[in-house]
């Protein structure tokens, strides 16, 4: 039998909430359409008690995932690298209905998301070294200064490059330590609830990464004013200059870390560099008396 | 009440030991037939003929750095950083699904017990792999102030005996990472854990060239050295060898690294946290090496009490044996020195003591001794007498200490054992040591230059 006889199911993902796979907790779902406006599946539409819900597991992650040597959180991220191309013709076939592109442009997302992952795997136990240092201070002292993540980072995925984009995002921000919950493209959530399957079967412990499908619109004030959210990406509300500025003043409650958005969605083919990283990280500086 | 151990050996079935073996060259295997250039590899433990391997000649040390140069200029400088990673991190998974035939070939070929290789050396050399695979990618992030670094090119690595596995591992992958070709010549005795290491880079595909593995006498490392066509050289030993290498060396171009294995130096204050002490000095002895234990005064008959103690509850015996602490002494040439040091220290006075264990007949066996008064304890203090020999000294002050600790010529590491943070501070800040722990011994890390330096940054230019 041809695949064009073959009457599709009509999928409706689920969230991965802590260490379960959820309906969103408003039991409400949305349909997502392809680029050409054909049906694929439905969506959880997320709700600010599934945002609310994510940063308590992503804060119960936080202790855990920081503390853990950073060469074993490297290889968390080179697993999910590893899984992420281990489906690259599911992921292909994602990227192209999510993003209308060709066949050819679709594979090249997916290589350089996996690329974009192993890239950042191995900064995990590398950041602190190049941005880190000793202090040469006067007296009998040793200084050092080190990285160390800010805590739960609440971010918003860029709406238009849906895994690239959405890697480059997550990645830093949790290869550093943080753990994170991430609002995918609201209209291109796909990928990213597919990247939730990978995570999930990845060794990634439960909470650190939280994918919430819906409109960002709705459930991100719920974030950015969030007392237990250390700091918010908006990288992803690029272009929404209103919405980025409220999200921006509801942040402002508890002084959190907020990385501005940009006029313009970034070009996510380039070499990231280590801003993305040390975005989310504050430093500490260590003094050590030195004596008989 | 004693309880006697059942044994609990490891199984050396995981591994085949291959009747002879060739050079690894240009990605294949040489043929091994050719016996009148074959030498035998023999099992500390036992003297057991383990399996035979070739003597490299000139023209296949020729052949090697050829090889490695034309892998060089063919492909692997030409390959992207993220080509180059993914190739690594093939290479550091493949290392870690045979990371069991590992452990077992190098406690066959160097008597290190198996407890040692498998939860410790081959765990560390994966850690390298993982480590340097990441920074194929991120090379101009390595170095400061150099955002453009170029690979040195043809590299020879000429290694000691010392831990293999690791030795091997923590030299190779930053040069490949680095996007340099290697020529690897492993110790004479130890050439078998280098050539499963060959067959896997071949299983990972890497291409031919990339990595050549001669083994050999130390003539055969003389060769490589003094070949024009080499870049870089990278060396671990003694100071003795290193200090041959670099005459040989003196007045070329190409660049060298030299990674001198020096001495173990434990500090023991009088606020020590002396159980942690303890084990941390028997943890030297375990590892088949030697130590000088410089003791605060006042607290030499309590230490020197305890640490007898814990040495007669050592386990000397088949290495295989995952009960086992202790193994032999890696040759015989290495048991001769041994011997020769321990008879050495006597004679100027020191009184040896020794563990009272069931030695095997055949092997080259030693027993964990502790040797005290005399003056022969500096000797340690330098040099890695390759066995579990341990000479005491004395200090009064912290100032002391540091005089004595510092006060020999050439590389060393130190422990200092004190809960004094300021003191312990103060003196890492004093050692002249190239490695200084504190409260902790023979810690190793892909991210903690030590021995030296095997790091991403010697292997770039």
């Amino acid at each position: 039998m041809s695949e064009r006889n073959r009457i599709p199911l009509g999928r409706t993902y689920a969230l991965r909430v802590g260490d379960a796979f959820v309906p969103s907790s408003s039991g409400l779902t949305y349909a997502v359409n392809d680029s050409e406006g054909h049906f694929v599946a439905h969506a959880p539409l997320s709700s600010r008690k599934d945002a609310r819900d994510a940063v308590v597991a992503a804060r119960q992650a936080f202790s855990g995932w920081s503390s853990s040597p950073p060469e074993s959180r490297g290889r968390n991220l080179l697993a999910i690298a590893e899984g992420l191309e281990s489906r690259r013709s599911q992921f292909v076939t994602s990227v192209r209905q999510a993003e209308g592109a060709d066949d050819r442009n679709a594979q090249e997302q997916v290589d350089a998301a996996v690329d974009r992952l192993v890239w950042y795997a191995g900064w995990a136990d590398k950041i602190a070294a190049v941005v880190g240092h000793p202090n040469p201070v006067k007296g009998p002292y040793a200084s050092t200064t080190t990285p160390e993540p800010v805590g739960v980072v609440a971010a918003l995925a860029p709406q238009r490059s849906t895994l690239v984009g959405l890697v480059s995002i997550v990645a830093p921000l949790v290869v550093t330590g943080n753990t994170t919950v991430v609002l995918t493209s609201h209209e291109r959530p796909l990928p990213a609830l597919d990247l939730a399957q990978v995570i999930a079967t990845s060794g990634t412990p439960a909470g650190v990464i939280t994918l919430l499908s819906g409109d960002w619109r709705t459930v991100a004030p719920s974030l950015a004013g969030h007392m237990d959210v250390d700091g918010i990406d908006l990288t992803g509300a690029a272009g929404f200059v209103e919405g980025a500025l409220h999200l921006e003043g509801e942040a402002t409650e508890n002084l959190k870390r907020v990385r501005q958005a940009p006029a313009h969605e970034p070009d996510w083919s380039q070499e990231p560099g280590l801003a993305s990283m040390t975005a989310f990280m504050h430093i500490k500086t260590r003094w050590q008396a030195l004596g008989t | 009440m004693v309880f006697e151990y059942a044994p609990a050996p490891e199984s050396r079935d995981v591994v085949t030991v291959r009747e002879s073996y060739g050079l690894f060259v240009d990605g294949a295997f040489t043929s091994a037939d050719d016996t009148a250039s074959s030498y035998a590899v023999i099992d500390p433990a036992t003297e057991g003929h383990l399996t035979l391997v070739t003597e490299a000649s000139t023209a296949d040390v020729d052949a090697a750095v050829r090889s490695a140069r034309g892998a060089y200029e063919g492909v692997w400088s030409a390959l992207s950083g993220g080509d180059c990673a993914r190739y690594l991190y093939r290479l550091a998974r493949l290392v870690q699904e045979r990371s069991r035939e590992l452990a077992v070939l190098q406690t066959l070929e160097t008597g290190t017990p198996v407890r040692q290789s498998r939860d410790a050396d081959v765990p560390a050399a994966i850690a390298h792999l993982f480590h340097h695979a990441g920074w194929a990618d991120k090379l101009r992030y390595a170095v400061p102030g150099r955002p453009d670094p170029r690979p040195r090119g043809v590299v020879a690595q000429i290694l000691d005996r010392h831990s293999p596995v690791l030795s091997l591992t923590t030299r190779l992958a930053p040069a490949l990472a680095a996007g340099n070709t290697v020529v690897l010549k492993p110790a004479a005795t130890t050439p078998l854990t280098a050539l499963l290491l060959a067959e896997i880079c071949q299983q990972a595909d890497l291409p031919p060239g990339v990595i050549n593995v001669l083994t050999g006498s130390a003539t055969v490392g003389d060769t490589l050295v003094s070949h024009p066509g080499l870049d870089h050289v990278a060396f671990a030993g003694s100071t003795e060898a290193a200090r041959a290498l670099s005459r040989q060396l003196a007045g070329r171009t190409t660049t060298r690294s030299l990674d001198v294995r020096g001495g173990t130096n434990h500090l023991f204050f009088d606020d020590a946290p002396a159980d942690d002490a303890v084990e941390g000095i028997i943890g030297t002895l375990t590892r088949g090496d030697s130590a000088r234990l410089l003791v605060q005064e006042s607290e030499v008959g309590d230490v020197l009490e305890r640490v007898r103690r814990r040495m007669s509850t050592l386990r000397v015996g088949d290495p295989l044996d995952n009960n086992t602490d202790v193994g032999p002494v890696r040759s015989a040439a290495q048991l001769a020195r041994v011997e020769e040091f321990v008879a050495e220290a006597q004679a100027e006075g020191g009184e040896r003591w020794s563990v009272d264990s069931q030695l095997p007949e055949q092997g080259f066996w030693f027993p964990p001794t502790l040797v005290t008064g005399g003056s022969r304890a500096h000797v340690l203090a330098r040099e890695d007498v390759p066995g579990p020999l341990l000479a005491v000294a004395t200090f009064r002050t912290p100032a002391e200490a540091v005089e004595k600790a510092n006060n020999v010529p050439g590389v060393f590491s130190a422990s200092v054992w004190t809960e004094k943070g300021s003191r312990g501070a103060w003196l890492a800040d004093r050692l002249r040591a190239q490695v200084v722990w504190i409260n902790a011994v023979h810690r190793t890390d892909p991210t903690a230059p030590d021995d030296g330096r095997h790091l991403v940054e010697t292997y770039l230019r």
